[in-house]
């Protein structure tokens, strides 16, 4: 199952056209297109730029400020691992080696088969239950190796079958 | 039998560990044996370690069991948890667990007693009652009796907040804004996520009376996207009390207006910084601003505005309802009311504990906190997110007061501690909070955006064991230039982990060179 649509311009014309009446409405856009699409394609700099009559290369900077916006389609299933103090007190970076290891994928990158993107956070305000991670939007606390893989196996399951 | 009550958290830390797992349980036993739960779900108690925590209401109050898992929900049922009965999972009544009954809740009063999408629980544990107060009383009565309660900012820089809102409030200006906080980026910190998730009409009550305050009609929460969970609940509250009257035009009968939305951050640190904050919800790149001019001068589209953050405007509601002098006499020195300490890291018994200023980090750590979770001995905690001081043993008799932490170059913040056990490497740590001011810096000025790079690199060539004196120097007039030379606390203040780290745990740095770390 896609949790992502894909590109379509028609459709985000119409999500603009919803955010056009806020105040600072760049944000807001931006993160309407990414749940969407999963992120901001290239096509949506010059639409955004007309929108709201900035220059693409204010778009452009915007965009690339904040971590949270990605510039390519993600896996499946994203997930993002907390890489801060309380969770590496707690042994996130065994977890973090378990993972990469596990899907064979570095942070900021998607698995061969398309099935997770992995991301670095810091902190997910879940730091007496650490290690903590988001598995698409869900939150998981004390995050062992074995865990984790109790928590993606159902995933690889489904994305195989 | 009347139809027996149940609490199950629906917080995002309870989830995290099973909390709707064991909801499910929980229905699907009861139907199985025939009986009619009412199962409630609240926020969070703050005892995360018993998470997820089930309370079954008595007429003695309500008892506690937890960690419970979905297995052991049919063996509670057989032990007969819904009168209360003793089980191993069993903690007595909640209310006197020796974590909760030792401490002085008040910003947390309501947290994980009542449903936080019930206006009328809300009312019923006295919600409201601050902002009816405030709504007889002027703009200047508001900022005085704020002030009188010597309430300071939450948020970290621990600014008397109602001296903040006078200086709105004497503003002159067509449009004022109300903006909270809710970025919460620092490492070790989970209250104000645990109070929008469990009491969020206290921040919107706390929000709507520093809106009375200053005369501003518009207000927004600038919550962090890693905190999906918070945003859901937070809307949903404010969409009812937008139904109730408590929010829009006219509240509750009077000529008030006051409108609130929230605004998702997007995974940038320095947006927590508030001028940073502004910027970002103007939708622009979060670059921070010089000051002067102040926010409450020229702020959000260049008005007056109030920024706040969450435990502030939380902390709001209780003073206007029980007046100025009932929150001051809590606390010590300048060091007014109760803080929401965090309990984060290696520590057996993670959680909140509101305290008046004042007690120790010694107490907290280990009267609460039960040591740490490992067992293993604790060397180091971090105080005041990833910019604040690590310290050691020796350093734990320090009283939680803004001055005493400031004179031991160490910061209270937002109240966060994370704990370490003796496996820590220290000089790893120094690394992190170097490397972690690289990512996160906005690339204004030179020392914070290119100093914390240069940082990561002498850092690794001491961690290898290359030159160290020479390093160590070098790196002591780089944190220098830091500190010296950046515009904000992000640059500014990095240097405190580091040195800290330096000072107090100087073995980490002269350790035979890993050779991991030369890579
Ligand atoms: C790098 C940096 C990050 C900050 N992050 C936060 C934050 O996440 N939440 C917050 O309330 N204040 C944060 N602050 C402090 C704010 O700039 C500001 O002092 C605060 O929001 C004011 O509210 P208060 O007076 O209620 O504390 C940060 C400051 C700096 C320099
Ligand atoms: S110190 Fe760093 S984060 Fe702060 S303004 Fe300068 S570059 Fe930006
Ligand atoms: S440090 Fe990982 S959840 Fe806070």
């Amino acid at each position: 199952m896609e949790r992502h649509r894909p590109w379509a311009e028609e459709r985000a014309c119409a999500i603009l056209a919803e955010h056009q009446h806020l105040r600072g409405a760049l944000l807001p856009m931006l993160h309407a297109l990414q749940e969407e699409f999963g992120y901001i394609d290239d096509a949506a700099l010059p639409l955004l730029a007309k929108t709201l009559n900035l220059s693409r290369a204010e778009i452009h900077g915007v965009v690339s400020f904040y971590h949270e916006f990605r510039r390519q389609r993600p896996g499946q299933h994203v997930l993002k691992v907390c890489r801060a103090e309380a969770c590496q007190s707690m042994g996130a970076e065994a977890l973090i080696a378990h993972i990469q290891d596990h899907l064979r994928i570095d942070f900021g990158h998607t698995s061969a088969d398309g099935r997770f993107s992995l991301e670095a956070v810091y902190c997910l305000g879940n730091c007496a239950l650490s290690p903590s991670l988001l598995l698409d939007d869900t939150l998981h606390g004390r995050v062992s190796p074995a865990r984790f893989d109790a928590l993606t196996a159902p995933l690889v399951q489904e994305a195989a079958e | 039998m009347s139809r027996p009550v149940v609490y199950i958290p629906r917080d995002a830390a309870a989830l995290s560990v099973g909390a709707d797992e064991v909801a499910a349980a929980l229905s699907l036993e009861a139907e199985r044996r025939g009986i009619d739960l009412h199962l409630v779900r609240n926020g969070s108690r703050g005892m995360l370690w018993l998470e997820p925590l089930v309370e079954v209401s008595t007429p003695a109050g309500r008892v506690a069991y937890g960690p419970v898992s979905a297995a052991d929900v049919a063996e509670l049922f057989d032990a007969g948890f819904l009168t209360g009965e003793p089980h191993p999972l069993g903690h007595g009544l909640t209310e006197e667990i020796w974590y909760l009954k030792h401490q002085e809740r008040l910003t947390f009063a309501r947290c994980g007693v009542i449903d936080p999408l019930s206006v009328e629980d809300y009312r019923a544990h006295g919600g409201f009652a601050g902002l009816e107060r405030a709504l007889t009383m002027s703009g200047a009565e508001i900022c005085a009796e704020v002030t009188d309660s010597g309430l300071r900012g939450r948020g970290g820089a621990g600014f008397p907040t109602g001296i903040k809102w006078k200086t709105v409030h004497d503003a002159h200006a067509d449009e004022k804004f109300i903006c909270c906080n809710a970025d919460e980026g620092d490492s070790g910190t989970f209250a104000d996520r645990m109070i929008i998730e469990g009491d969020p009409f206290t921040l919107i009550e706390g929000m709507t009376i520093a809106a009375l305050a200053v005369g501003a009609r518009q207000g927004y929460v600038y919550l962090r996207s890693e905190y999906p969970h918070a945003a859901d609940t937070l809307r949903a509250a404010i969409r009812l009390a937008y139904q109730q009257e408590w929010l829009g035009d006219g509240i509750h009968g009077t000529a008030h207006s006051f409108h609130l939305e929230v605004r998702i951050g997007a995974g940038a640190y320095i947006c927590g910084e508030e001028t940073s904050m502004l910027e970002s919800l103007e939708g622009k790149r979060g670059l921070v601003r010089a000051k002067p001019p102040l926010p409450a001068l020229e702020g959000l589209f260049g008005k007056p505005t109030v920024v706040n953050n969450v435990l502030s405007l939380c902390s709001v509601p209780v003073i206007m309802a029980n007046g100025a002098s009932a929150y001051r006499d809590f606390g010590v020195g300048r060091s007014r009311g109760t803080q929401p300490f965090q309990l984060a890291g290696n520590i057996k018994h993670g959680g909140i504990v509101e305290k008046a200023f004042g007690i120790t980090l010694h107490d907290l750590i280990y009267r609460f906190g039960g040591g740490s979770a490992s067992g293993r001995p604790i060397r180091a905690v971090q105080v005041g997110g990833p910019l604040g001081a690590y310290l050691p043993e020796d350093k734990f008799h320090l009283p939680k007061d803004y001055e005493a932490f400031a004179a031991q170059e160490a910061m209270v913040g937002h109240g966060g501690i994370v704990v370490f056990d003796d496996r820590v490497d220290m000089a790893r740590m120094a690394r992190f909070a170097m490397e972690f001011c690289a990512a996160e810096s906005c690339g204004k000025c030179t020392p914070c955006r290119i100093g914390s790079t240069r940082g990561v690199e002498v850092l690794d060539r001491i961690i290898a064991g290359h030159n160290r004196e020479a390093n160590l120097a070098l790196l002591d007039d780089l944190c220098q230039v830091m500190t010296d030379g950046s515009l904000c606390a992000m640059g500014g203040m990095t240097p405190m982990p580091v040195r800290s780290a330096i000072k107090h745990f100087p073995e980490d740095f002269h350790r035979p060179a890993h050779t991991q770390a030369a890579e």
